[in-house]
């Protein structure tokens, strides 16, 4: 049956990306980080001198890779189209507040399975407020919300993502010194996989995603949505091969990738509450938006504008989110932070009822 | 018959447009999307439901006949 051939491309996928995230750590990325599309979006940021933090900055590889691998895959497949459209500007705001959300929580969907992996338990709060912001975004989809229409738009608007992602993967390897990097020792900025490995990840991972239509938020969507488990079971995977190989790690090696427990945990906080509601803010907008930072990336990489936009949204959230204090430490969460979230998602509501089906005109 | 235009919009948007048309208890639709990934998920949708897809395609537009 199709049905199952598909899931059984979904499981394998999963399984493959939780054992490369695993595996990076390994070679390099900081704990329980081997992918974390929010953190390397935020680290980017701080590359390339957007916000000052000293300690989260550098220009991930990863993040190109998954940008160019959904590219070349999507080419390959025909299945690159470029297109945009569907409410840009309101994208762009979701795409910002879904950061300020990870922040708080300090990972994206991506980083909270691999944290749960790692024997984090403060990610199953994280996870318990995911799923509740997937099911706020759930109630505004079944009331008829929608970010309305794309079109179909020239090559070279869809390719200008993947062009930039290019562009910055030579900046790195020819112009280092235009960029800024943590310094040894200086905070999770400075562990990393050597590029080519971290390229090479994010290649896999991007194509992997692409091919599967993988997406951290889908998983719970569909489940509450339609009862299809399709995108869950990819979500499961990744957990169950990044637990598999932690354990297998910290058995084979002297390090320890797999620590249970709330205390002492690897670039996280013990404040549940803001776990959680750092997690609502983001599964919400992210509902809004159609798929998780992972899923923004891929779409970008596919030809779609309004996830390259989105792409934006992200980097200039974590931007903000750095300059003004509103992102997480291991300390735990900042009032200014708490603020950005509950105003995240007051914002995140009023993009909810200004776009239903009733408040909308025709179109 | 009712036809649907999902074309430009973004999943699950296709699908929750089909399962609403689907309440009315008709036994045959029509659903035009625009990408594969809208195509896979009203299709597996629908056949979740106990209906048969057929699908044609058109310039990279695909028509959705959905039945009993």
């Amino acid at each position: 049956m199709k049905g199952s051939k598909e899931k059984l491309q979904i499981i394998i996928a999963g399984l493959l990306i939780g054992v490369v995230a695993a595996v990076l750590v390994l070679l390099g990325n900081p704990a329980n980080m081997g992918f974390c599309i929010a953190c390397f979006i935020r680290d980017t940021a701080g590359a390339l001198g957007l916000h000052r933090a000293a300690a989260v900055q550098y220009l991930r590889p990863e993040i190109i890779g998954i940008i160019l691998g959904s590219f070349l895959f999507a080419l390959g497949k025909k299945e690159f189209s470029p297109r945009g459209g569907s409410s840009p500007m309101t994208r762009l705001l979701l795409g910002f507040f879904a950061m300020i959300g990870c922040l708080m929580f300090l990972g994206c969907p991506f980083r909270m399975i691999l944290r749960m992996a790692g024997g984090d338990l403060n990610a199953l709060l994280g996870l318990l407020g995911f799923a509740a912001g997937i099911g706020c975004g759930v109630i505004y989809l079944k009331r008829g919300y929608s970010l309305k229409r794309t079109y179909k738009l020239p090559a070279s608007e869809g390719g200008t993502l993947p062009a930039v992602a290019l562009f910055l993967l030579i900046l790195l390897l020819a112009l280092p010194s235009l960029l800024l990097f943590t310094e040894e020792g200086g905070g999770p900025g400075a562990k990393h996989a050597a590029i080519w490995i971290s390229l090479l990840a994010g290649v896999i991972v991007g194509g992997l995603a692409q091919r599967t239509r993988l997406c951290m938020v889908g998983g719970i969507r569909d489940a509450i949505l339609f009862k299809e488990f399709k995108l869950l079971f990819g979500f499961i995977a990744i957990f169950a091969a990044a637990l598999v190989t932690n354990l297998v790690l910290t058995a084979a090696t002297s390090g320890t990738y797999f620590n249970l427990g709330l205390e002492g945990q690897p670039v996280a906080h013990m404040d549940g509450l803001w776990n959680a509601l750092g997690m609502l803010l983001a599964g919400f907008a992210c509902v809004l938006l159609g798929g998780c930072p992972l899923r923004q990336l891929v779409l970008a990489g596919e030809g779609n504008t309004d996830s390259a936009l989105t792409v934006v949204g992200l980097l200039l959230g974590a931007a903000f989110a750095h300059n003004f204090g509103l992102a997480s430490s291991a300390q735990g969460p900042t009032d200014n932070g708490k603020i950005a979230v509950i105003f995240g998602i007051i914002v995140v509501i009023a993009i909810g009822e200004f776009n239903l089906a009733s408040n909308r005109k025709k179109g | 018959m009712t036809k649907l235009d999902a074309r430009g919009l973004s999943c699950p948007e296709p699908v929750i447009m089909i399962s609403q048309a689907m309440k009315s208890g008709e036994t045959a639709y029509e659903i035009l999307v625009d990408n594969r990934v809208s195509r896979e998920n009203v299709t597996r949708y629908a056949e979740h439901q106990g209906y048969r897809v057929s699908v044609t395609e058109n310039d990279g537009e695909y028509t959705l006949v959905i039945g009993k």
